[in-house]
């Protein structure tokens, strides 16, 4: 398993490596000169020119991509070119509130999207199947912008059960940065008070971010019993005198997730591109909003070290969909050998 | 069909099936999938079930195993097993079963173990420990190489033969009265097939098992089965002792079957058409389409079985006739 493990990260290295040339020649491409952003409609062209040379723009392509390598090899995603924060600061207060709340989604989708999926296969063509066939449409078929205002309207105008905007109330502080995961650090802290706020904001984001991906998943599922019930082996296990549930359950719902967790990788990018319409009327202060004001600013540092950023979780979490891929089916890891 | 019965009536049976009938709804209309099929069984007898694919006779095994598919329905018949209608009350762990094919019949992701010992969980007395001692005596009993640690591999770790050892023991590991095996052999090369024909043989006879055996291939047939049943379009056409139905076959569907098998063929030639539908049965003998000595009354009467001689019957009233040599090969 460790050597299947190892292998899926070598795998990934040079995907990583083609992430950060070809981020690095998109941002060269785009129409916007930043030298000429940075400096102002007022600007002169001794000072723009000046500014190039600064930030290294004059140089040849192959060289600024050369060191554009480096620097990011030795973790130096260098500062944003307005506000001359390091962008690496930047992106580490942001990337835990992204994660948060895109687990979170991820979770929910999880919990909810497998057993609707099997209990819909389970009732196939039956009522059960119909309305979860019906809810999957709507969930991947609904704009998350608009789910977003209605949930705030409802739960938050409304019913006032639940925080309109961002990540903790502000009276409460933050919790000590272990994690920067506020449900994570709050509970590190044994501040249940805090854990409990936390909880409370991100649940209409949560919700409003899991929605396609629980339809794609309760879809998969659906799909991948009905295909698993078809074989031979659970004809014999039927004859076994497996339960009913058991055979559900167990036996065939295994199989049937093989599908779902590669989904789960793929749904992982969905989700991150979501966050960002999700983040922003929500208020939640995660990479989203900072990509998008980077893009509005023509930032290329703080796009770039975004775009890599986005580009190494999505890696690691594809090498963990791998690992529970092998976790679930046995002749994956084998196949690798 | 009531005369299908009278062969042995009061002789001691492990197995009586009774003028079983299942059919499944389907778009195309209701499939009549069996039609009054009866034979009987006694206790450490072996009988074989042939027929073309499409016959019928994995409904058959399905009912008897009680794991007919979703909606099928039993309108007629009854299937005694030592005596109790199982159709009615199942009986669970006196009956194993033995799959058709060993890289199919086993879950990828399970351990061997874990779905072996499913059936003793449900069916058996004792411990778990307990079942894995004794099923990994049944391992030695089939000869599968490294019996101890094979509960613990996954399917894919062993060969084909090797799996379908796993599924007899499997199949024995409750000491059933009666082993249901659907062509266990089909998916394995010739080699194997001998090996685990010869090793099933040996451990139902020496456990004085009773054997249904589902198959299509008479040489395995007349290697394994006492008496043999002959399926066609979801009615037994010839039902006698394997050797005189092989040596003196009387349906005009089993002569013609017989002739189409390689081994005896001079010329292979097969049967003309196709198996009927089961939703678009034809009236009559269910045969008479493709018949070659098909007469009128055939597409009219449903054929009685007659009895040939002791335990012998065919569902002919023709089977005396000779058959065009054309149809022969």
């Amino acid at each position: 398993m460790a050597r299947y493990i190892l292998k899926r990260v070598l795998l990934a290295l040079p995907a990583l490596l083609g992430l950060v040339l070809l981020t690095f020649v998109l941002t060269r491409v785009i129409p916007a000169d930043p030298a000429a952003m940075l400096a102002g409609d007022a600007a002169t062209p001794a000072q723009i020119a000046d500014i190039r040379t600064r930030y290294g723009l004059d140089q040849p392509l192959w060289r600024q991509a050369v060191t554009h390598v480096r620097q990011v090899m030795t973790g130096d995603l260098g500062s944003s070119i307005f506000t001359g924060r390091p962008v690496a600061e930047e992106i580490g207060f942001r990337l835990p509130a992204t994660l948060e709340l895109t687990f979170a989604a991820l979770f929910l989708s999880v919990l909810f999207g497998v057993p609707l999926g099997l209990l819909a296969a389970l009732d196939h063509n039956g009522p059960v199947d119909q309305v979860v066939r019906l809810l999957s449409v709507g969930g991947l078929a609904i704009a998350g912008f608009w789910l977003a205002i209605m949930l705030q309207l409802v739960f938050s105008m409304e019913l006032d059960l639940l925080p309109l905007r961002g990540r903790l109330d502000v009276a409460l502080g933050t919790p000590p940065t272990v994690t920067g995961l506020y449900l994570l650090d709050s509970l590190l802290a044994g501040r249940l008070d805090m854990f409990g706020n936390a909880l409370k904001h991100l649940v209409l984001p949560a919700v409003t971010l899991c929605l396609p991906g629980l339809a794609s998943i309760a879809r998969f599922t659906r799909s991948g019993v009905l295909e698993t019930l078809q074989k031979d082996f659970v004809l014999y296990a039927r004859a076994a005198g497996y339960s009913p549930f058991r055979l559900a359950a167990i036996y065939v719902l295994r199989n049937a997730v093989t599908v779902t967790v590669t989904q789960v990788g793929l749904l992982f990018g969905a989700l991150i591109s979501g966050a960002v319409a999700v983040e922003a009327i929500f208020d939640w202060p995660g990479l989203g909003t900072y990509a998008v004001q980077a893009i509005l600013a023509a930032d290329y540092k703080a796009l770039l070290a975004v775009t890599l950023v986005v580009g190494v979780v999505y890696a690691v979490v594809n090498v963990l969909v791998d690992v529970a891929q092998a976790l679930v089916d046995p002749r994956v890891a084998e196949q690798l050998k | 069909m009531s005369d299908m019965l009278a062969s042995a009536p009061e002789a001691p049976s492990l197995m009586t099936v009774r003028d079983l009938a299942v059919h499944i709804p389907t778009d195309a209309g209701v499939a009549r999938i069996l039609d009054g099929v009866s034979f009987t069984l006694p206790p450490g007898g072996s009988l074989g079930i042939v027929g073309e694919s499409g016959c019928g006779k994995s409904t058959l095994l399905r009912a008897i195993l009680g794991i007919l598919p979703k909606g099928a329905r039993v309108p007629q018949g009854q299937v005694l097993f030592q005596g109790q209608d199982i159709l009615k009350t199942p009986v669970r762990g006196r009956i194993g079963f033995i799959p058709q094919d060993p890289y199919l019949s086993l879950n990828p992701v399970f351990r061997a173990g874990d779905q072996l010992l499913e059936g003793m969980r449900n069916h058996a007395p004792g411990t778990r420990d307990d079942h894995r001692k004794k099923l990994i005596n049944l391992f030695h009993a089939v000869q599968l190489p490294e019996p101890q640690n094979a509960l613990d591999k996954y399917p894919h770790q062993f060969s084909g033969g090797q799996r379908q050892r796993l599924l007899i023991a499997a199949a024995l590991a409750c000491d059933p009265d009666l082993v249901v095996a659907d062509e266990p052999t089909t998916a394995l090369d010739v080699t194997t097939q001998r090996e685990i024909l010869a090793l099933l043989r040996s451990l139902i006879s020496e456990r004085n098992m009773g054997l249904l055996f589902v198959t299509h291939d008479f040489g395995v047939l007349s290697s394994v089965c006492e008496d043999v049943a002959v399926l066609y379009a979801g009615r037994v056409a010839e039902y006698g002792p394997t050797g005189n139905v092989l040596a003196d076959p009387r349906h005009p569907y089993t002569r013609m079957l017989l002739a189409c098998h390689p081994d005896r063929a001079t010329d292979l030639i097969g049967i003309p058409g196709t198996v009927p539908a089961a939703t678009a049965q034809p009236p009559g003998c269910r045969f008479h389409p493709r018949c070659p000595i098909s007469r009128p009354n055939c597409a009219v009467a449903v054929p009685e079985a007659v009895r040939i001689f002791d335990g012998s019957r065919v569902a002919c009233p023709y089977h005396a006739d000779p058959l065009p040599e054309v149809a022969l090969g």
